[in-house]
Parts: structure tokens; sequence; C-alpha cells
């Protein structure tokens, strides 16, 4: 009953989201923006997210895998079982992996030392599918619990210091057959594709943008994109071959925007167009 | 006079070691590079693999005025002008490749130009009909006639159209790190493809120029 509520709720809302930008074009360029947001304040009473949380709440508390435990014992970096808060701090240095990790990296690993799960395999299964499925509501859950908080990535470690260093130069790395970087688009404040303002990852974008909006659920695909699936998106646009699933490369990305957003209010999971 | 040395010293020492682990970084990314990217479909990594331009133009600061000229140089010396001494195409033909964003991704099934769009959308304002474009790159509207080219075969336009067509082929040709893709260079369009491209924004008949 409740989710066919919320159903009607999305399709009435997304009919709203093809006329209002286009109606607010007309008189105004910029306005296409307030429409976006317009829209996405429609939906805050109803983002689906919510039921990815609600799974992911469930997949966390219930034994499950190989060995039939849960994930309560798993430490995301505040110490085992503290879920709250933990999100805002990642990625972060993990002594027992001796890794810098983010939120999905880290989830993998609790996922294979306490519940016999195989990380290499799950990280090698497609978006959306068998236990890819688990780690993305796992993370809409878990980045929920620290709605509201400010991004406070950590950088006293070498390592975090290393990681911030390398994604650093990653964002600017050009190549490919179109010559992108992630700076091509996101290295200037104010810029669009088409109608989509781009945020300015080299600095704090500001609350709720960027890095501190991810996960988020997209009604376009009707999806829950975790950060990992975020970054997959925008290296195929960029037409780079394929990054690995918290391969090393994304982790240091996550780092570099994470600690370039200290301070920014989380929304995740936010909703996007 | 001996602490004053000492300090000097102590500073190069310092300068030294800087450089050292910025070296050091630059050689560890590489390798997380490699290590990180797979091949997927076209999607090759070997699109990894940067040449001088990509290389130079891959930090927060741009190169030097020496090195980019030095880019610039070696960019346009590769520009190919077109086989017949035709630069202007069919503007309509040019609007549609500038309205598509598709090709060369991994969900992409073939790298042929002839698959591909011109994507100027994407980050440029063209023909003020298109309400939904990006502000990357510069506004194109009224791009010939803003520059005066009444007649794109006139001698007198000789040197915007040959400009339009480098800049097309070839940006970093005049911007060593231009965030255009050079799109004749890497094979991205054809020259059929960019004598369209080019006729939207120099023919006097195109919307463009209205």
């Amino acid at each position: 009953m409740r989710s066919t509520r919320m159903m009607a709720a999305i399709a009435a809302a997304t009919a709203a989201f093809t006329a209002v930008p286009l109606l607010a074009q007309t008189q105004q360029p910029k306005s296409a923006a307030d429409g976006i947001a317009e829209y996405r304040k429609m939906l805050e009473d109803g983002n689906p997210a919510e039921l990815f949380e609600a799974k992911g709440e469930d997949l966390w508390k219930t034994p499950r895998g190989p060995k039939n435990v849960s994930l309560e014992a798993c430490d995301l970096g505040l110490g085992p079982g503290v879920v709250k808060g933990a999100w805002v701090q990642l990625p972060r240095w993990f002594p027992d992996t001796r890794k810098v990790q983010d939120l999905e990296s880290r989830l993998l690993s609790c996922m294979q030392t306490l519940q016999g799960f195989d990380a290499a395999e799950i990280a090698a299964t497609p978006f959306d599918k068998g236990e890819q499925a688990s780690v993305t509501a796992l993370a809409a859950w878990i980045s929920s619990m620290s709605r509201g908080m400010k991004m406070a990535l950590p950088q006293k470690h070498p390592e975090e210091k290393r990681a911030y260093e390398l994604g650093k130069r990653a964002f600017f790395y050009r190549g490919g057959p179109m010559d992108f970087a992630c700076a091509s688009c996101h290295g200037e404040d104010g810029k669009r594709i088409r109608l989509q303002d781009l945020p300015n990852l080299t600095k704090n974008p500001g609350d709720g943008v960027g890095f501190a909006a991810w996960p988020a659920y997209r009604v376009s695909s009707g999806e829950l994109w975790s950060m990992q699936r975020r970054l997959n998106d925008c290296f195929r646009q960029q037409r780079f071959p394929y990054p690995g699933f918290a391969s090393d490369v994304t982790v240091a990305l996550g780092v570099y925007m994470g600690v370039n957003a200290k301070g920014a209010e989380s929304i995740a999971p936010a909703i996007k167009r | 006079m001996k602490i004053r040395h000492l300090t000097a010293l102590a500073v190069i020492a310092a300068g030294a070691a800087q450089a050292q682990t910025a070296r050091q970084l630059d050689q560890q990314t590489a390798a997380m590079m490699r290590a990180s990217f797979r091949d997927q479909g076209i999607a090759t990594v070997e699109r990894l693999n940067q040449d001088d331009a990509q290389k130079a133009c891959s930090q927060a600061k741009p190169p030097s005025a020496a090195v980019a000229k030095k880019i610039e140089t070696a960019q346009l010396a590769a520009v190919k002008w077109p086989s017949d001494g035709q630069f202007i195409g069919d503007w309509k033909e040019g609007e549609k490749l500038a309205q598509n964003g598709r090709g060369m991704t991994w969900t992409d099934a073939s790298t042929a130009a002839a698959k591909n769009g011109a994507m100027c959308y994407n980050c440029h304002q063209i023909d003020k009909k298109e309400i939904s474009f990006g502000t990357i790159g510069p506004s194109l509207w009224n791009y010939g006639k803003l520059r005066g080219v009444a007649d794109p075969a006139d001698p007198a336009s000789a040197a915007i159209v040959k400009y339009t067509w480098g800049k097309l082929w070839n940006s970093k040709a005049y911007a060593a790190c231009s965030n255009m893709p050079r799109f004749g260079h890497a094979e991205l369009l054809n020259e059929q493809q960019i004598r369209d491209v080019m006729a939207l924004l120099l023919d006097p008949k195109s919307p463009v120029n209205q």
C-alpha cells in the first residue's frame, strides 16, 4: 500500500520533472537548475532510497554468508559495529587490512572476513546483481546514518595523505580518445554539460553536492548508485577503460574528493534526476 | 656564516627530497592507473597511454608557455587539411552531428568515426533554438556572422575558415590544454563530418548565422 502510493507520487513527480524545467527554461536559462531543485524537494518525502536503506539495515543485522553471521561486528573506522558517523570519515586507513578503504571496499573486507563471502567474486559481479546489490543497499543504509553530518575524512596517517596525492593526480590525468580527465568537467565553478550542473570537485562544492550526495537514487534509471557506480559511469563517459570495483584509483579519487569536501553536509543517499 | 651555510644546505636537501617524493608519486600514479583499469569492449587499457599533449596537461597547473608553444606547434603540423580543398559541407548534417553525443564509450560497438556524434551541444551554445546546451566551451551562436563571413569561399574569409577547420581537427594546435577533443586528429570524425560541422558554424544559410 505504502509503496503503491510512493510509486504514484514518483510517477507524478517524474511527469512534473519533464514539464517544469522546460517551462522555466523559456523564461530564463539558469532556471532549469531551479526546476530540478524544486523537483527534488517534491520527492524528499518519498525518496525511494528509503527502500534500499531498509534493505541495507536488514542485511547488516541478519546472519548471512557461508559462516552465517551478521555484519554487526564490522569496523567501519569508528570501532566494531559503529555505523553512525562512519560514512563522513570514509575513505580512511584500516590497520587490519593495511589499506585505505572506501565504504564499498571496506564492506567487501567485512563480508569476506566475517561472513565468508569471496570479496574478489563480489567485486567482479555486475552492478545490481547478486551480492553487489547487497553492497549497494548496505551503502545506502550506512550513509543514511550520517545524514546531516559534515564530511570529516581523516588525513593523519601517511597512507591517507598519499592516497590524497594519488587521487589528485588521477583527477587531472588526461587520456583516451577525447583527452578527458575528471578535471575537464569538474575543475571549474558554474559549468554545465547540456543542462546538467557540474560540481567543481577540486574544492568543497557545498553542502549536499558532489561527494556529499552519493550514494543516490537515480530517477532516470530507477536505481540506487553508490559512489563506486557513480565513478564507473564517469569513466565510461570520459571514454576511459573500465575501472575495477573498489580498485585503488576509485578509492584514491574518493579520498581526494572527500577531503576537498571537508565540512560539507552529507545528504546521502540523495535523489537525482 | 657557517650556520647560514648549513641552513642553505638543509633547504636544498629538503627541496631535493620533495622533488623525489613528487616523482615517486607520479610513478605510483602511473602504476595505480595500470592496475585499476581493464579492457571493456572497444575501451581498451591502451587509452591510458598518454601522448605529449595529454601528459603536459595532466596537472592542476598548466605547463609553461614554452612547453605549451612546443605542443601547439607540433599539433598544428599534424593537422590534415581537406584533401579536395572543400571546407564546407551541409549545415543540416552538421546540426545532427552537433546534437549527437554518442560514441567511443565501452557501451558503443564500434570506434568508426561514422558511428560517432560531434557532441558540440554538450559544451557549447550553437543554434539559439536549442536550449539544452553546455557551458564548458564558449557560445558559438552567430559564429560566422560575428567573424564577418558572408561567403566562406571568398578569399577574405580564408583565414577564419582555415582556423576553424584546424580547431575542429586538432584543438590543441591553438591551445595546448584545450578541453575540446581533437576530432580529426583522434579520428573521432571523418573529413565529411567535419565539413558538415564547419557548415553549421560558417554557412551564412545556417541557423547559427541568422
